[in-house]
């Protein structure tokens, strides 16, 4: 009998027929364990941590108690890979499958992702394999120790420039001048095994807001494979950063297209209103929670109303989720969506405004650097004594103090000597520092 | 086009960092104990039946924003006004101290661990330590058991003593010139075996001791339950067996059953002195320090009767350090000043008596700890 249903070839040819240029997907139906374990670490095949472990056991238990529950995820890879559920429907697997071929095409049009590489996985995989080598020779603690400080200021990679290549390190000149002159005073020196080893020439400073980079190539204080590790970590969150840019873009894609791809299969009526109800569910609010596939697709819809699918196209390639929404919120879809701004009211939070413009003014701040505060380096050789100074570029929200302390003492692990970073705090300036003992907080 | 597809579920990554994340949450378990012996659906629990209860799980600290500041947009179902209240915001920890746990930001990872009171117990008693234990000689009870110590030419296979035999072996073969093992003959084989021994046994009693009196109330009581029930958890775990013995006052004391210690509560003053009299007696009577290790210990809120009193108290108290293992007084309060009581009691010098206050839940494990150090003879005061 003839499966109702397209397959995988159909439906990628009635996505090219509708204009969307996805690259060849690979649909892989696994079991729940499979898919949980993919969503926990993102790229199949990535390196072992404690970290996605426990990513995987929350997502595995929501998946158990019926909440939550995931349907497919997708690898921006070329050829992409789909993984889906095994226990979904074909219906579901359908709708699925429409969904998939909007974010594929996303992951290739959109200019956030102009430079990922295509073999992501392959390169996910060799991380693996060489985090297994490094736990092997120096210990899985010691690894593990390092990757949680490395992780701890991961998304400060370079992400305006996602994919230019790390200025090679250049060995400083070191050690000059008094090591080798000798001469007449040679035996006032200590000997070489004696003598501690310091280094006679500035460590390298220059502004970056690429954290990792800068550790990598300046700390003093790491081993070759541990600027490995780093530069790793650096390579898969670059990997991620097009994805934290282009959230509410990529999800409302892939939903404005399997609404728009569904209608056009011959449903019988009650699979139309399965699917309708399954499409519910996908864009309902959750809670008050704005639900980034109901947001994102109500946005692509007004704007093929209003400037059919040339402008369409257009927005998909060129935004990501702040102009995104920047340009496209307007008035109408601010109250079509009932979104509003909610903050503390002395003990409660309380609904303040459904004002469009401050509305999407805000939601644009919220979304700005992923949400994630922006921190620059601003000097590795502040009091002329090798310390590393960072700063916290202020706009409008404080950092959470307690993190940024035991953040601040995985940076100092990384870089050896004592770490600062200057924010504000309830309004102050002030000065957050780390050194071997303690943090210190001090105002400027 | 058939492309290759890897068998994924062959990795398994996800349930070995699961358990990695596990074995880590374990090890955060050990520094949240003082949360978890004051968490009463473990208290409750029935032996052997394993409680669930939200543990936080290991947190990944990042530069972040604090997550109680400023506003966010949020999304309706229709009906969603200006001034609607949403909900209450969690309560935030007190401070921004650099360690303890910190208050539970929105957002926060919750998981649900299994957790039993055999294994709260598992890992508070590794951290407590009976100081000033004496074997009271005079305390045999003859309690015969059985012990593998002989050794025997027959016996069961199950017991067969190798080394033993193979030395057997060897001097035989030597004995007829010939360095080697080999040649296994019956004679050869020894065996365990096992010989009765009357095995002495430490006793141990507590006088637990509660100011029943007016100003008690609920949170004095549910401290002084929880400190007890950790402590005769404790003693029963180091000896053979543990006698109680519960005393309630106000200005008069008496001998009360186990469930009325726990639940009385009654108006009144207070005369210390007359729990501690009382105790003396019990002691003199039933449980001479001969033969028993004795654990006095005293739950009040230190609202003495007069000056008087508390004089005759720490006569008292002298008395029966002469003859207790540790003698302990903890003062349950609710905020608020030193007691009079504790001031008397603080000088007393006795490296046996063991004053500790509880004003609030946090305080418990501490003051188990104080109560029963780790190292013999700990002279860490209150």
């Amino acid at each position: 009998m003839l499966s109702p249903y397209p397959d995988d070839q159909d439906l990628w040819q009635l996505a090219v027929d509708h204009g969307l240029e996805p690259c060849p997907v690979i649909f892989d139906q696994v079991p729940a364990a499979v898919l949980y374990e993919h969503a926990a670490y993102l790229i199949p095949g990535r390196m072992a941590h404690w970290s996605f472990g426990k990513q995987y056991q929350m997502l595995k238990m929501r998946h158990d108690y019926g909440v939550g529950k995931l349907y497919e995820m997708v690898v921006n890879t070329n050829p992409a890979y789909a993984f889906l559920l095994d226990s979904n429907s074909p219906l579901e697997n359908t709708l699925i499958r429409c969904h998939v071929m909007g974010h594929v095409d996303f992951f290739q049009t959109n200019q956030a992702f102009s430079e990922s590489p295509d073999n992501m996985i392959d390169v996910a995989g060799h991380h693996a394999d060489r985090i297994r080598q490094y736990e092997f020779q120096f210990g899985k603690n010691v690894v593990e120790d390092l990757l949680d400080r490395v992780m701890a200021i991961e998304e400060h990679a370079d992400w305006c420039h996602p994919f230019r290549q790390p200025e090679n390190r250049q060995v400083p000149e070191r050690r000059l001048g008094l090591r080798d002159s000798g001469g007449d005073y040679e035996d006032l020196s200590p000997s070489p095994a004696d003598r501690p080893r310091r280094h006679l020439t500035k460590p390298r400073t220059y502004p970056t807001f690429d954290l990792l980079e800068f550790l990598m190539n300046e700390s003093e204080h790491l081993e070759d494979w541990q600027r490995d590790v780093i530069g790793m970590v650096r390579e898969e969150m670059r990997y991620f950063w097009p994805q934290i840019r282009t959230k509410i873009m990529n999800e409302g894609w892939a939903t404005y297209w399997h609404l728009r791809l569904m209608h056009e299969l011959e449903l019988d009526d009650r699979d139309f209103v399965d699917f309708a109800r399954l499409h519910a569910s996908v864009v309902a609010p959750n809670g008050w929670q704005i639900n980034p596939y109901g947001l994102g697709s109500s946005v692509f819809q007004s704007i093929h109303q209003k400037g059919g699918d040339r402008e369409l196209f257009l927005v998909r390639e060129i935004e990501e989720d702040t102009s995104f929404l920047r340009n496209h919120l307007t008035t109408d879809l601010v109250q079509e969506l009932n979104l509003f701004i909610f903050g503390p009211d002395q003990r409660d939070l309380v609904i303040k405004s459904q004002d469009a413009k401050a509305v999407r003014d805000q939601l644009v701040r919220e979304l700005t650097h992923g949400g994630i505060p922006v921190i620059s380096v601003v000097d590795g050789d502040f009091h002329n004594r090798g310390e590393l100074y960072l700063r916290h570029h202020h706009d409008g929200l404080d950092l959470d103090i307690r993190y940024a302390e035991e953040t601040l003492r995985h940076l100092y692990c990384l870089w050896g000597r004592p770490v600062h970073i200057q924010t504000v705090a309830n309004e102050r300036p002030m000065v957050l520092s780390c050194d071997a003992k303690e943090v210190t907080k001090s105002t400027l | 086009m058939s492309p290759f597809i890897p068998d994924w579920s062959l990795q398994q990554k996800g349930t070995s960092d699961q358990r990695r994340h596990q074995a880590k949450v374990k090890e955060a378990l050990k520094r949240q104990l003082g949360d978890l012996v004051t968490e009463e659906s473990i208290l409750t629990s029935e032996r052997g039946h394993r409680v669930k209860i939200p543990i936080r799980s290991l947190q990944q600290f990042k530069f972040r924003f604090d997550p109680w500041q400023g506003e966010r947009v949020g999304q309706g179902q229709g009906s969603a006004k200006p001034g609607d209240v949403l909900g209450r915001l969690p309560e935030r920890a007190s401070g921004s101290g650099n360690d303890g746990p910190a208050g539970d930001a929105p957002g926060v990872d919750y998981f649900e661990a299994e957790i039993s009171i055999e294994d709260v117990e598992d890992m508070l008693f590794r951290e407590l330590g009976l100081p000033y234990l004496e074997s009271k000689p005079e305390a045999r009870v003859v309690q015969p058991q059985w012990m593998f110590k002989d050794i025997a030419r027959r016996g069961l296979m199950g017991n067969l003593d190798k080394r033993r035999s193979l030395k057997a072996n060897l001097l035989r073969n030597a004995k007829a010139g010939q360095i080697a093992v080999g040649g296994w003959t019956p004679e050869d084989l020894r065996f365990k075996t096992w010989v009765p021994e009357e095995v002495q046994e430490h006793n141990a009693v507590v006088v637990a001791m509660r100011d029943i009196s007016g100003s008690m109330g609920d949170f004095k009581k549910k401290m002084a339950r929880m400190f007890a029930f950790w402590m005769l958890r404790f003693l029963r775990s180091q000896y053979q067996s543990v006698d109680v013995v519960f005393l309630v006052h106000h200005t008069g004391a008496r001998e009360v059953s186990e469930q009325e210690f726990f639940e009385l509560g009654e108006s009144g003053g207070t005369k210390v002195s007359s729990v501690y009299e009382l105790c003396e007696e019990v002691v003199r009577q039933r449980y001479p320090a001969a033969y028993w290790n004795i654990y006095p210990i005293h739950f009040s809120d230190g609202d003495n009767w007069s000056d008087a009193d508390n004089r005759r108290t720490v006569d008292s108290i002298r008395r029966l350090l002469s003859v207790s293992n540790v003698l302990g007084y903890a003062e349950i309060r609710e905020g608020g000043y030193s007691s009079t009581l504790m001031s008397q009691f603080s000088k007393i010098q006795h490296p046996r008596f063991k004053i500790v206050t509880i004003t609030k839940r946090e305080d418990l494990y501490p003051a188990l700890k104080t109560f029963f150090p780790r190292t013999d003879g700990g002279e860490s005061g209150a």
